[in-house]
C-alpha cells in the first residue's frame, strides 16, 4: 500500500480491499515510527475497521482511519493533553467532533502528541517527550497539534484533528508541509474539546492535501446545541473545491512580514502571491497598524482564560492525586506534580493578569486591543476579498534550541494569534522549502467565508508540486 | 410614630435561593429533583465539570430570574451576562463558579414590609442568576470528622441572589422582610422554600452607623433573627468598652447561638471575575411584555382583595396571604359558599395557629387538600381537606357544634392521618351540641346530690360554682356548652 495517500486513495483501497486491511496497513507504519507523534494508538482501531466492514457502513468516512489530538475527547481511549495531571483519565463522553467522525464511518488510530493542554509551539512542553518533525528529526514539528501534523506528514495517517487557539494546527501545519485550517469561531462545536483559552480556540482538520480538508469540515462543522457558541453557516465546504481564481483580489498586510522573517519565508510567499497574479487574480498592501499589539493581547487573554480553565485540576475526582495532610495541601502537591513548567507558568501569568489592581491594566486592556484587532481585520478585508501572509515568519527550529526561552518561543506565533483574536478563518498551504525544510503560506478569509479561503489554497495547490514532495527521513 | 433606631442598626442581606420549580439544572440538563436521591446520581459530565464540557444556559431560570425581577419591582437589564467567579473549593468542581458580575439581570427593586413603624421598604440592589456547587457531607460531626464526602447532585442547580440595601433596622425586620421574600417567591411558583437547603442567608450589620460585620450562611428565618441579635449585641459590647468593631467575615454557630470570626478583610479573597466565555451575552427585553402575563396575583394586591371581596379583617387578610398556598385553601373553601368571616377565623386563626404548634410547614395544595410536613421531621406529614373545613364552618355556623368542640375536631384531624371526617370524628367523641331538657336535668339532678356545694356557693364561696358546673358537664360528656351551664345554675339557685 502506497505510504501517503490521499481520502480518496483510502477510500479506493478500501473499496479493493477491506478498512481492516487499511487500518492494519497505517497501525503496521505506526509500528515503526520515528517520530513520536502518538500519545496511545487505539487497541479498538482493527476491530471498529471490521465492524465497519461487517456492517458495510456507506458514511463519507466508512472506514478512513484518523488520527485525534490529545486534547478532544474519544470514549474508550484516555485524554491527557500531553499532561502529566490528566494520568489516568479516560472521558465517559465523545468530543461532538468525534460523534460526527463515528456517525460518517471513520476509524480512529489513536490520540496525537502535543504541547501540554495546548500550550506551545514546538509540541516540546508534552509530558510524554516531543514529537520529531518528519522532514528533520532535529527538528520540532510546531505545536501545539505537533503531533497531528507530524503523524500526517509520516504517512501515519492520512488526516488528522487538532486545535488552533493561536496557531496551533497552522504552525505545525507549516513547519510539516501539510495543509492545516483554523476555522471560523465557532464552524465547529467545542463540545468535548479539553479548554486552554475558550475564546480563542477552534478544532482544525489537518491533512496532505486540500481536498481533504473540506472532506473533513463536511463532517465536523455545524450547529451543536452543546456549544452555546456555535453557528450554523451552513457551509458545503467540498463544493468550494473550484479551480479558479480570476478577479480574485488578495491583500498583503505587510505587518505579517516582520523584522525577524526568514528571506526565503518571505521569498516563497511572495512566489505564490505572484503564481496567484500569474492566475488572474490581483494583489495589493493593506495596512492594519494594530497587528503590533496582537501577540500581546493574545497571551494575556489565553493565559488568563487557562489559569481558570486548568482549576478543575485540583486532583480531587480524576487524575493524578498526590497525598497531603489536608485538601489544600493536596491540591497544592497535585498540581505541583502535575502540571509542568509552561503550564505553570501560564497559570501565574493568567492569574497575574486578572488580579484586583491588575486586572484593568493587563486583561481588560488586552480586550480592548482585541476589539482593535478585530476591526484591522474587518477594514482591511472590506476591501480585499482574502489576506495572504507567512504563517511562520521561520521555518523549524531544532529541538530545545527555544524551549528555554519563552519569549522567543511567544514571538513565533505573531502571524498566527492574530487570526484567533479575530476570529476569522485561516489555512495554511505548502509553499516551498528552505534547507529541505516545508514553509507554509497562510491565507485568511472573513468569517464563515471557508470556501474562498479553500477555493484559493486548493487553487494554488492545483498549479504548484509542494503538497507532493514527501520527508525521505521517514520514507 | 418613627422608629427611633437606638442603636444605629443598619442591616443588609445577601439571600441565595435555589429554583429548585424548575426541572433542570443551569446549565446541563440534569434534574433538579434529587433531595431523596443517592449521592452523585442526578450527574453529568457538566455539572461534573469534566474538561470538555460546556455550559447550556436553561431559558426557564432566566425567565425565572426575570419573574422574580418583575415581582421585586426591579428593572431588567437590556444586556445580561455571565462571569466567572474563580476559588478553590472541593464541592466547586470546575474551580469556578459561574455567576452574574456587572450586568445583572435584576437592579433597583423594593420589597414592602411591616417595619418597627408601619409599612416600610427595603431596597433591593440586585439579583443575579449563578450555579450552585456540590455539597460536602462530613462522615461524623464536623469538629470530629473523619473525612468528607461530596455530593455534586447540587452543581449547577439554579440559584438566584438577592442583595439588599442596608434598609432593615432591626433583626425582626430582617425576618420579616426575609418571611415576606419567601412568601413572594412562593407565590411566583418558582423556589419551595420547605426543601433542604432552599435558602440561604448571608446578613451585614453595623452598630451606630459604624462598620459592618458580614454573617455568612445562616440557613433560617428565625436563625437569622438571632444571629443578628447576638451580633448586635456583641458589636454594642465592643463599642462600649472603647473597642472598635472590625470588618470581618463571621460565621454563626447555631447551636450555642454565638458568632465567631471566620476572616479579616485582608484574608478576602480575589476572585478574579471575569466574562464566561462559553456563554453569549443574552438581550432579554423582548421576552419581559410575555414573562408579564404570567406574573400572579401578588401578596399585597392579594390581601387587598381578600379584605374587600370577603369582608374579613386586615389581620386575617395578611395571614391567609402569608402562604399561597393557604390563600388558595381559603378562596376554594369560601367558594363552597360559607360564611367567608367564620372560614377566614377557623382557617387564619385555629387551624394556622394548630399548624404553627406542631411545626408544621404547608407544602402543597392540590385544589382537594392542603398538605403539610413536620419542619424538622419530614416523615410527619399530614393533609386537610376543603370538603372538611367546608364541613366544620357550616356545622359551626349552623349552632350544631361548639367552638370547643370545632377546635377539638381540627385538633383531631391534625393528629391522625385517618380518613375521617368532621362529622365522624364529632359523632364518635360525641361532641354535637347536648340537648337543651338533658342540661336542664342534669342541672337539677347535681342541685340535688350536691346540697353542700350549693349552700357553699350561696355562701359566698364562688368556686363552689365551678366544681357544679363541672359536674354538670361530666353528666352531659361534655356536650353542654360551659357558659350555658354556668348561667342556667346561677339563675336556678338565685332566681
Amino acid at each position: 500500500m502506497a505510504k501517503w495517500m490521499s481520502v480518496a486513495q483510502v477510500k479506493e483501497k478500501i473499496e479493493e480491499s477491506s478498512a481492516e486491511e487499511v487500518t492494519a496497513h497505517y497501525l503496521e507504519v505506526i509500528k515503526k515510527s520515528k517520530i513520536n507523534g502518538y500519545i496511545k494508538v487505539s487497541e479498538k482501531a482493527l476491530e471498529q475497521a471490521k465492524k465497519i466492514d461487517a456492517e458495510e457502513h456507506d458514511g463519507p468516512l466508512a472506514g478512513v482511519p484518523i488520527a485525534i489530538k490529545d486534547n478532544i475527547s474519544v470514549v474508550g481511549l484516555p485524554s491527557s493533553c500531553g499532561s502529566k495531571i490528566l494520568e489516568g483519565y479516560a472521558p465517559p463522553f465523545n468530543a461532538h467532533v468525534i460523534e460526527k467522525l463515528l456517525a460518517a464511518g471513520a476509524v480512529i488510530l489513536g490520540k496525537t502528541n502535543m504541547d501540554e493542554f495546548a500550550m506551545g509551539s514546538s509540541t516540546e512542553t508534552s509530558y510524554f517527550g516531543p514529537t520529531a518533525n518528519p522532514w528533520d528529526l532535529e527538528r520540532v514539528p510546531g505545536g501545539s497539534s505537533g503531533g497531528s501534523a507530524a503523524v500526517v506528514a509520516a504517512g501515519e495517517a492520512p488526516f488528522s484533528l487538532g486545535s488552533d487557539t493561536g496557531g496551533s494546527v497552522r504552525c505545525p501545519a507549516a513547519f510539516c508541509g501539510v495543509v492545516g485550517l483554523k476555522p471560523t469561531y465557532g464552524a465547529i462545536s467545542r463540545y468535548g474539546v479539553v479548554a486552554y483559552a475558550n475564546s480563542l480556540e477552534q478544532v482544525g482538520p489537518l491533512a496532505n492535501n486540500v481536498r481533504d480538508i473540506a472532506v473533513l469540515m463536511d463532517v465536523i462543522a455545524g450547529y451543536d446545541r452543546r456549544d452555546s457558541t456555535s453557528i450554523d453557516s451552513k457551509t458545503e465546504y467540498q463544493k468550494a473545491l473550484v479551480e479558479d481564481v480570476k478577479g480574485l483580489k488578495i491583500g498583503v498586510p505587510k505587518e505579517f512580514f516582520g523584522e525577524g522573517t526568514h528571506p526565503d519565508v518571505e521569498k516563497a510567499v511572495w512566489n505564490a502571491i505572484h503564481k496567484y497574479e500569474d492566475l488572474g487574480a490581483t494583489w495589493e498592501e493593506v495596512s492594519m497598524p494594530h497587528i503590533k499589539y496582537a501577540l500581546a493581547s493574545y497571551y494575556i487573554i489565553a493565559m488568563s482564560e487557562a489559569s481558570s480553565n486548568l482549576a478543575r485540576f485540583d486532583g480531587t475526582r480524576y487524575g493524578l492525586r498526590e497525598n497531603g495532610e489536608n485538601w489544600h495541601a493536596m491540591v497544592s502537591k497535585t498540581r505541583a506534580e502535575g502540571f509542568g513548567t509552561e503550564a505553570k507558568r501560564r497559570i501565574l501569568l493568567g492569574t497575574y493578569a486578572l488580579s484586583a489592581g491588575y486586572h484593568d491594566k493587563y486583561y481588560l486592556k488586552a480586550l480592548k486591543v482585541r476589539t482593535l484587532v478585530k476591526q484591522d481585520f474587518d477594514k482591511a478585508l472590506s476591501k480585499v476579498d482574502l489576506l495572504m501572509a507567512p504563517t511562520m515568519p521561520n521555518p523549524a527550529f531544532k529541538i530545545g534550541e527555544k524551549i528555554e526561552d519563552p519569549l522567543t518561543l511567544y514571538l513565533s506565533d505573531v502571524n498566527t494569534c492574530p487570526i484567533n483574536l479575530a476570529g476569522v478563518p485561516s489555512i495554511s498551504v505548502p509553499c516551498g522549502f528552505t534547507d529541505g525544510l516545508p514553509i507554509g503560506l497562510q491565507i485568511i478569509g472573513k468569517p464563515f467565508d471557508e470556501p474562498a479561503v479553500l477555493r484559493a489554497a486548493y487553487t494554488f495547490e492545483q498549479n504548484t508540486d509542494y503538497h507532493t514532495k514527501r520527508p525521505l527521513e521517514v520514507a | 410614630m418613627v422608629y427611633e433606631n437606638p442603636d444605629g442598626v443598619r442591616i443588609g442581606l445577601e439571600i441565595h435561593i435555589q429554583l429548585n420549580k424548575l426541572k433542570t439544572k443551569m446549565f446541563c440538563g440534569c434534574s433538579t429533583d434529587y433531595h431523596n436521591a443517592a449521592p452523585n446520581t442526578h450527574t453529568c459530565p457538566v455539572c461534573l465539570g469534566l474538561p470538555g464540557t460546556l455550559p447550556v444556559l436553561n431559558k426557564k431560570a432566566v425567565e425565572a430570574a426575570i419573574k422574580v425581577g418583575l415581582a421585586l419591582e426591579g428593572e431588567i437589564a437590556e444586556e445580561t451576562q455571565f462571569h466567572r467567579k474563580n476559588y478553590f473549593y472541593p464541592d466547586l468542581p470546575k474551580g469556578f463558579q459561574i455567576t452574574q458580575y456587572d450586568f445583572p439581570i435584576v437592579s433597583n427593586g423594593k420589597v414592602v414590609i411591616e417595619g418597627e413603624d408601619g409599612e416600610h421598604a427595603v431596597g433591593i440592589t440586585r439579583a443575579h442568576m449563578e450555579e450552585d456547587p456540590g455539597k460536602l457531607v462530613h462522615i461524623g460531626s464536623i469538629g470530629k470528622s473523619k473525612g468528607v464526602l461530596i455530593d455534586y447532585n447540587r452543581s449547577g442547580m439554579p440559584l438566584i441572589e438577592t442583595v439588599t440595601e442596608p434598609d432593615m433596622r432591626s433583626p425582626k425586620e430582617a425576618r420579616r422582610f426575609l418571611d415576606k421574600f419567601r412568601n413572594i417567591l412562593e407565590y411566583l411558583d418558582v423556589f419551595d422554600g420547605n426543601l433542604e437547603g432552599a435558602m440561604r442567608v448571608d446578613a451585614n450589620v453595623s452598630v451606630h452607623w459604624g462598620t459592618r460585620v458580614e454573617i455568612k450562611n445562616i440557613s433560617s428565618h428565625k436563625g437569622v433573627e438571632r444571629a443578628l441579635l447576638y451580633e448586635i449585641m456583641r458589636q454594642k459590647n465592643v463599642i462600649r468598652r472603647g473597642g472598635k468593631v472590625s470588618q470581618e467575615t463571621r460565621h454563626y454557630d447555631e447551636g450555642r447561638g454565638v458568632t465567631l470570626s471566620m476572616r479579616t478583610k485582608e484574608e478576602a479573597e480575589d476572585y478574579r471575575y471575569f466574562r464566561e466565555p462559553d456563554l453569549m451575552p443574552m438581550q432579554v427585553t423582548d421576552w419581559i411584555p410575555a414573562i408579564k402575563e404570567t406574573l400572579p396575583e401578588l401578596p399585597d394586591a392579594k390581601r387587598s382583595r381578600f379584605i374587600e371581596q370577603y369582608g374579613i379583617t386586615d389581620m386575617h387578610a395578611k395571614s391567609l396571604t402569608s402562604k399561597i398556598m393557604l390563600a388558595d385553601f381559603y378562596e376554594d373553601v369560601c367558594a363552597e359558599g360559607v360564611d367567608p368571616k367564620i372560614a377566614a377565623t377557623w382557617t387564619a386563626d385555629v387551624f394556622l395557629g394548630e399548624l404553627n404548634y406542631r411545626d408544621l410547614a404547608i407544602s402543597s395544595y392540590d385544589g382537594k387538600k392542603i398538605s403539610f410536613i413536620h419542619a424538622k421531621d419530614p416523615k410527619i406529614k399530614n393533609s386537610f381537606k376543603v370538603s372538611d373545613m367546608v364541613e366544620l364552618v357550616n356545622l359551626f355556623a349552623e349552632g350544631k357544634i361548639s367552638d370547643r368542640a370545632a377546635v377539638e375536631v381540627i385538633r383531631t384531624m391534625l393528629d391522625t392521618t385517618e380518613e375521617k371526617t368532621p362529622s365522624h370524628i364529632i359523632e364518635e367523641k360525641g361532641l354535637f351540641k347536648a340537648e337543651d331538657d338533658l342540661v336542664t336535668k342534669a342541672i337539677a339532678e347535681t342541685i340535688a346530690e350536691n346540697e353542700a356545694a350549693v349552700q357553699d356557693y350561696l355562701g359566698g364561696t364562688e368556686k363552689s360554682l365551678n366544681f357544679l358546673v363541672g359536674q354538670v358537664m361530666k353528666k352531659t360528656k361534655g356536650t353542654a356548652d360551659a357558659k350555658t351551664t354556668r348561667e342556667l345554675i346561677i339563675k336556678e339557685l338565685k332566681g
